[in-house]
């Protein structure tokens, strides 16, 4: 890459050109016109650039300052510094675990071992998720910068995506960004004309959900069984290859050249005091406009469906399930809830990985936990006996209760075995199972109750008639 | 290509297991991984035959199975299943006489239920090989197939009269 080009970008100047088509030129003019907060690019920080600029044209990233944060780390900060500016702006994993990015890259930094890896999970399989994939196909530079500068900090000099093998159109735009990069010398051996290398390589998943477990992730880049493994050692001390190994999610990636940029405190000015910043949720079901917006931290699921979503689109709201399959149900009363870290965990929940699926009153409960269920059937790995069985007589139990076959104390059995999963189960995947059937428990028991009542079978033992049976356990 | 090949292609670590078996199902024409090239992958990368076995069939997007030319996965998953994916299967099956992992006597439709795509935006979706369909309906989906089906019909056709020319 040239001296001059290189002088450009730290400026922050356009170093080609800005923007290619006019049509996109007239919105910014507009944009300028009407008010700021009223357009749909207000507030941006990991969408900003997504459906301005030209994904596969790296001049239309740089232009609108991309790379310019790589370079400024390189040039004036130290590694140390990068961590402490991460630290300091209080940004969280946006994967689902919600764990403080900066402690996660101080603890990789810490480790002597050589080569370090940096991996950008892009193994999205919550369904009801497509906010990674949005990001990848809508703007992969700033993923890229996002990864080299966290290999500058943790002193890594290789870096992996691991994508899904679904999202084709991701991992064309994530090859060609890489080569293009490459090309300017943006990547590869001493970028910006410093001592550093970073290289990065993508892997490609083949279908399974644990895979965005962490460390099922590393078994299944290293070519096994994408089971996961026993912690500790975390992938910060033994990852990939045995190696330090800083793992992130895509979305987290993706906030840090702005983070870099504009500093710590400008990213608290967005979001609540415990988790700043913003999120990019992915919202569907029985609404108007379904799609992905980015909101800052603490919105209610209120604000969220009757200001973004357009409203329901049919009937009135019953419940919704934040964070994917794993995630728990809400009802009504939950609906002014702010939806951040904290708050929720208040409430038992977790915010997950941001998919907000909401259901209006034609849903049955019953209907919606069994294809929950069915989905951990299919994807639990096996590892642990627990996840493997119990997920399976779970979503038995749920076929008994829709088909009005179920016995006086199948709720008793469900709560059990959700509380025995969450408390034994190896990995995240099923311990989080236990969430929305326990969630369903709570608010919605009247309801599974009245279907253990419509059993009409009289050889069953029906819930009235629970007291005459004698407990021999 | 041969498996040699490909196994130069990607590098003989272990760690290009997954790329390289996708290259392997990916060459074949009725899309899945034979014995044959199992055994010939364990002696050309040093993995015993049932690794590699126990590997690949963890993973849902490999098939020891022959699969259609047009593999058609239909998402599963709650936000589909809310929105009419049942429906989606009924057509389907309807449509090509198949049940769900099955494939047409012709060889050109295997019908799979899959986990979340992550089209939810458009959901009930499903993918046909690498093409996305979203906001799917029974017509839309009889028009789909019947547009494949005219497509295979024309090469057939196209097919048949070049190897008539050639005599």
């Amino acid at each position: 890459m040239s001296r001059r080009s290189i002088d450009q970008i730290l400026e922050g100047k356009p170093y080609k050109k800005l923007l290619s088509s006019e049509k996109l030129q007239q919105s910014e003019i507009d944009l300028v016109n009407t008010d700021p907060k009223k357009t749909q690019y207000y507030g941006r920080i990991v969408l900003d650039n997504c459906g301005r600029i030209n994904p596969e044209e790296i001049e239309e990233y740089i232009g609108t300052g991309g790379y310019q944060a790589l370079g400024m780390a390189l040039k004036e900060k130290k590694p140390e510094d990068i961590i402490k500016i991460v630290k300091d702006s209080g940004l969280k994993g946006r994967g689902g675990a919600g764990f403080p990015t900066g402690l996660k890259w101080s603890f990789a930094a810490q480790e002597k071992e050589s080569p370090k890896y940096v991996i950008c999970n892009a193994d999205e399989g919550e369904p009801g998720t497509f906010k990674d994939r949005l990001i990848m196909e809508g703007d992969p530079h700033k993923i890229l910068e996002g990864m080299a500068i966290c290999a500058y900090a943790i002193g890594a000099n290789i870096g992996y995506i691991y994508i899904r093998g679904e999202y084709q159109l991701s991992i064309q735009r994530l090859e060609k960004a890489i080569k293009e990069a490459e090309k300017l010398g943006l990547l590869g051996k001493n970028i910006f004309d410093t001592d550093f290398d970073f290289e990065v390589k993508i892997k490609i998943g083949a279908g399974s959900y644990v895979c965005g477990e962490e460390t099922a992730l590393l078994n299944s880049m290293e070519g096994f069984r994408g089971e996961p493994r026993l912690k500790p050692p975390f992938p910060a001390k033994s990852g990939f290859l045995s190696k330090p190994t800083n793992l992130n999610n895509v979305e987290t990636l993706a906030n840090i050249p702005p983070i870099i940029l504009n500093g710590a405190e400008w990213f608290r000015k967005f979001g609540t005091e415990d988790s700043p910043g913003t999120k990019v949720y992915s919202i569907l079901g029985h609404i108007n406009r379904p799609g992905l917006i980015e909101v800052p931290m603490g919105i209610t699921l209120r604000e969220i469906i009757y200001d973004y979503a357009g409203g329901m689109s049919s009937g009135e709201f019953k419940m919704a399930q934040i964070g994917g399959t794993a995630g728990g149900i809400l009802p009504i009363e939950l609906l002014d809830v702010p939806l951040d870290y904290l708050s929720l965990q208040i409430e038992g929940h977790n915010l997950g990985s941001g998919a907000i699926l909401i259901m209006n009153e034609t849903v049955p409960v019953v209907d919606f936990l069994e294809c929950c269920m069915k989905f951990f059937v299919h994807e639990s790995c096996g590892r642990c006996s627990i996840c493997r069985i119990g997920t399976k007589q779970m979503y038995e139990s749920f076929k008994y209760l829709r088909e009005k076959e179920a016995n006086y104390d199948e709720l008793k059995k469900i709560e059990e075995l959700a509380e025995a999963l969450k408390l034994v189960a190896f990995c995240p995947l099923g311990q989080s199972v236990a969430s929305p059937v326990l969630s369903a428990l709570k608010y919605f028991r009247a309801e599974l109750s009245k279907e253990i009542d419509s059993n009409e079978d009289y050889e069953t033992i029906t819930r009235e008639m629970s007291d005459i049976v004698f407990d021999y356990s | 290509m041969t498996i040699k090949e490909i196994v130069d292609k990607y590098g003989s670590k272990r760690e290009n297991l997954l790329q390289i078996l996708h290259g392997i199902q990916n060459q074949n024409p009725r899309n899945y991984i034979n014995k044959e090239s199992i055994s010939a992958l364990s002696k050309e990368m040093n993995i015993p035959v049932s690794q590699i076995k126990g590997t690949a069939s963890f993973y849902s997007m490999f098939s020891f199975i022959p699969r259609g030319k047009y593999v058609i996965r239909v998402c599963e998953s709650p936000p589909c299943h809310l929105l009419g994916a049942e429906s989606i299967f009924k057509a389907i099956e309807y449509k090509l006489g198949i049940m769900i992992g099955e494939t047409t006597k012709d060889g050109l439709f295997t019908l799979e239920g899959t986990s979340c795509l992550g089209i939810c935006g458009v959901a009930p979706a499903m993918m046909i090989n690498e093409d996305v369909h979203g906001n799917l309906n029974e017509e839309k989906i009889f028009q789909i197939l019947d547009q494949i089906q005219e497509q295979e019909k024309e090469r057939i056709q196209l097919c048949r009269e070049e190897a008539l020319t050639r005599f």
